[in-house]
């Protein structure tokens, strides 16, 4: 289920494994020296110690390879970061409004479900509101999130890439029924999808219009962020 | 001039009688076992509601209480462990015990403002407690208070703040009695870089201390004012600002990690050329970083926040400065182990706890830096793998530190000797059952665990199943830790005036010290580690 339903999945989880990857060598590295010593220099075996006070070589060097491994880390994360900022102009536009304790995602002509339909390959943008307190709109499968705050404009996007359902949990403290925020988003092909907006348009009185060619982002999204 | 009483602090005479020779004493050492004793009972606390929220997510749904009352027990542990124990912990306890006597002085410069240090503690401890049976019930805001939902619960969020505010101001006066006593007070001879570095880890503690705490203080009245007044501050529904909460809220809050760790660092720098029985590797890198950590650690604090929709400029840079602040931590951990390179060691207690604060802090950090990325910690930001963080370094760390700190100073405080053999099977299960307890967070949480979740869908309950077994460990570690100390108060054996053979000042005074600390005052000829007397003469 974790693998690659969206598209910044292969990413974030690389630049995890890169981290996860050093750190376990490095790890590794201190404690095996931790041990070594602990063994090698027990006061049985060397009850005379050595004083040395340092090096100044050996400083910089631990300071320094930390510092431009570090550097790598910052720059792979923020890399990532980029991507999911960079909302494509042609994304799907969907409100979403949270409040204690539900989701509610608008569609372009007005319908309103409690469950997101998404199209797979198609960007889709939500534009963020809280009627109440913070909430925090969170699609493990998608490797993202972002905090839904009461007076606050906030934006997320994401592009599925695999068909299936997908939890949305609220990831803020919101209150009693916080770990009951639980909804779905549902990635179906166009076909489906829009047969699904027809029928779901047609029941809420709302005028169908197919989703599948660009739309202009309505004129209230530049205040998102 | 009187002769310098010999009789030890626990057995000097006192104008007061019975407890009121302890809780009106101006003595440092008194003071500092005051909080050692208020302190493990909050601690106590603390972890028996962590005991009960593990034991809550045994099961999906409900296994022992409500959502309601699971919402308020996280957010009391959590106030409790960071406010009451871990914030004031090191430097509280062990601080004020040691500091005069590691720079040869004969008490803080302020005794009587110490002890008005620990009369505030008190109060605000006992404010939050009685918080709790205020109308309203206890508060459920998480230990943060996010705004705006703590303006809107109607549990009792302004006692719970308020004690949080009169804990902060003694947090500050422990910070400028500290930070005047290392400047004022040191013994001939005793120039900063012979200071041990306990001591430059409470120095560099002082002033953030000093500096951050009254930012907190301030967004607590500032919260106050808008429940009490309807004055848009935060407030979005006033006209107010939510996230401006959080920047406030973590300006002081994030300083406030290495307020609990830095001390914990410093205890670690003690122990370690102790048990090697040499000179501790790179003085002054270790003095240094915790300098460089009190600085850079100061302009971190949105790290708490790259999920509100703060600015890319603004995610950039603090990203860039988290990466940044861990390098002088790296530093220290290399350092530790260096010291051990041609050391003679004894594999004491005391160091036990320091290798597993070594191990565990390391995971904390790595796992640090997974946070610090950007794009993972979009992922990851407010899930059980950030729980897991946070403990791994704050109980990991500070919390090993602790253990390891009571352990190394216990014959020296009370001149009584535990019973290693118990210590070290204490030692085992804590440390095993540490990572049994903690370590399925990052597991969990990487598979999108939300964090302050009473309940869960069915595919973690494997890793809260673990992790409920670990806490189990865990308090059985600390039961037999606590059993054997006070086993060993009442009936231990007499502790010598140096049973580690360590260097530095207070293993130059009786167990438990005079009151006076020195009979004569100390004239300091060489560093805090010196231990060429053990090495083999030519
Ligand atoms: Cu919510």
């Amino acid at each position: 289920m974790f693998s690659g339903a969206s598209s910044f999945v292969e990413k974030t989880d690389a630049v995890l494994w890169f981290i996860v990857g050093l750190s376990a060598i490095v790890f590794v590295g201190i404690v095996v020296t931790m041990i070594y010593f602990v063994v090698h220099y027990s006061r049985k075996k060397n009850p005379h110690p050595t004083n040395i006070d340092g090096h100044l070589g050996l400083e910089l060097t631990w300071t320094l390879i930390p510092l431009v491994l570090f550097m790598g880390m910052f720059y792979m994360g923020w890399s990532g970061y980029r991507d999911i900022r960079s909302v494509p102009d042609d994304a799907m536009v969907v409100r979403v409004t949270a409040r204690m304790w539900q989701w509610s995602f608008e569609y372009p002509n007005g319908v309103q479900t409690d469950t997101l339909h998404a199209v797979i390959y198609t960007p889709m943008r939500l534009n963020l509101t809280s009627m109440d307190v913070n909430h925090s709109l969170y699609i493990p499968a998608f490797r993202i999130k972002k905090d839904v705050i009461p007076g606050r404009k906030n934006v997320m996007w994401f592009k599925a890439i695999e068909r299936g359902a997908y939890d949305i949990a609220c990831a803020e403290f919101c209150g009693l029924q916080h770990a009951y925020m639980y909804t779905k988003v549902i990635v179906d092909d166009t076909m489906s999808f829009n047969r699904w907006y027809a029928a779901v348009s047609e029941k809420q009185g709302k005028k169908y219009e197919s989703l599948l060619t660009p739309k202009p982002v309505p004129a209230d999204s530049e205040s998102y962020q | 001039m009187a002769e310098p009483s010999v009789v030890d602090y626990l057995h000097a005479p006192s104008k007061h009688r019975g407890p009121l020779s302890w809780i009106l004493s101006t003595d440092h050492k008194r003071i500092g076992i005051l909080y050692l004793v208020t302190m493990s009972f909050f601690f106590s606390v603390a972890v028996f509601l962590g005991f009960l929220l593990r034991l809550e997510l045994l099961t999906p749904g409900k296994t022992i209480v409500d959502p309601q009352i699971y919402n308020e027990l996280f957010t009391l542990h959590g106030m409790i462990m960071i406010f009451l124990f871990i914030i004031p912990g090191l430097p509280a306890v062990f601080g004020n015990f040691m500091l005069p006597i590691l720079i040869g002085a004969k008490d803080v410069s302020f005794p009587r403002l110490n002890l008005l240090s620990w009369w505030l503690f008190l109060s605000g401890g006992i404010l939050a407690v009685v918080s709790l049976f205020l109308p309203g019930g206890p508060v459920d805001t998480g230990w943060t208070f996010y705004i705006p939902y703590s303006v809107r619960t109607n549990t009792t969020v302004i006692p719970a703040m308020t004690a949080a505010f009169i804990l902060g101001f003694s947090s500050i006066l422990t910070g400028i009695n500290f930070i005047t006593t290392i400047h004022r007070m040191r013994a001939p001879g005793m120039s900063w870089f012979r200071m041990p570095l306990f001591v430059w880890s409470l120095y560099a503690t002082g002033w953030i201390q000093i500096l951050a705490t009254p930012i907190l203080g301030i967004t607590l009245l500032l919260v106050i004012i808008e429940r009490l007044f309807g004055v848009g501050i935060f407030d979005p529904s006033l006209g107010g600002d939510p996230v401006l909460y959080q920047h406030l809220f973590w300006i002081y809050s994030h300083p406030a990690v290495y307020i609990m760790i830095l001390p914990g660092m410093g205890v670690v720098s003690e122990i370690i050329p102790v048990f090697a029985r040499r000179t501790i590797f790179g003085y002054k890198f270790i003095a240094f970083s915790s300098i460089a950590i009190a600085f850079f650690g100061s302009l971190v604090w949105a790290h708490h926040m790259f999920t509100v929709g703060m600015s890319d400029t603004g995610q950039f840079i603090f990203s860039l400065l988290t990466f940044l602040v861990s390098i002088p931590s790296a530093i220290k951990i290399f350092n530790w182990v260096a010291t051990m390179y041609k050391g003679s060691i004894a594999l004491e207690v005391p160091l036990l706890y320091v290798l597993a604060f070594i191990v565990q802090f390391s995971i904390g950090g790595f796992t640090g830096m997974m946070l610090g990325a950007l794009s993972i910690n979009i992922h990851v930001q407010d899930t059980a793998f950030v729980v897991g963080h946070f403990h791994y370094v704050m109980f990991g760390g500070a919390g090993f530190a602790a253990i390891a700190a009571i352990h190394y100073w216990f014959p020296k405080m009370f001149g009584k000797m535990y019973n290693k053999r118990q210590a070290i099977i204490g030692w085992a299960l804590l440390t095993f059952g540490f990572q049994v307890l903690y370590f399925p967070m990052f597991v969990m949480g990487y598979k999108g665990m939300p964090r302050r979740y009473y309940d869960y869908l069915p595919q973690f309950q494997i890793y809260h199943q673990i992790s409920t077994v670990g806490s189990w460990i865990v308090v059985l570690g600390l039961l037999i830790v606590l059993h054997n100390l006070i086993t060993a108060l009442r009936k231990g054996e007499r502790a010598e005036m140096n049973p580690w053979g360590g260097v530095t000042l207070e293993w130059t005074v009786p167990s438990p010290p005079p009151v006076e600390n020195f009979v004569t005052v100390p004239t300091v000829t060489t560093g805090a580690y010196d231990y060429s007397r053990y090495e083999k003469k030519a």
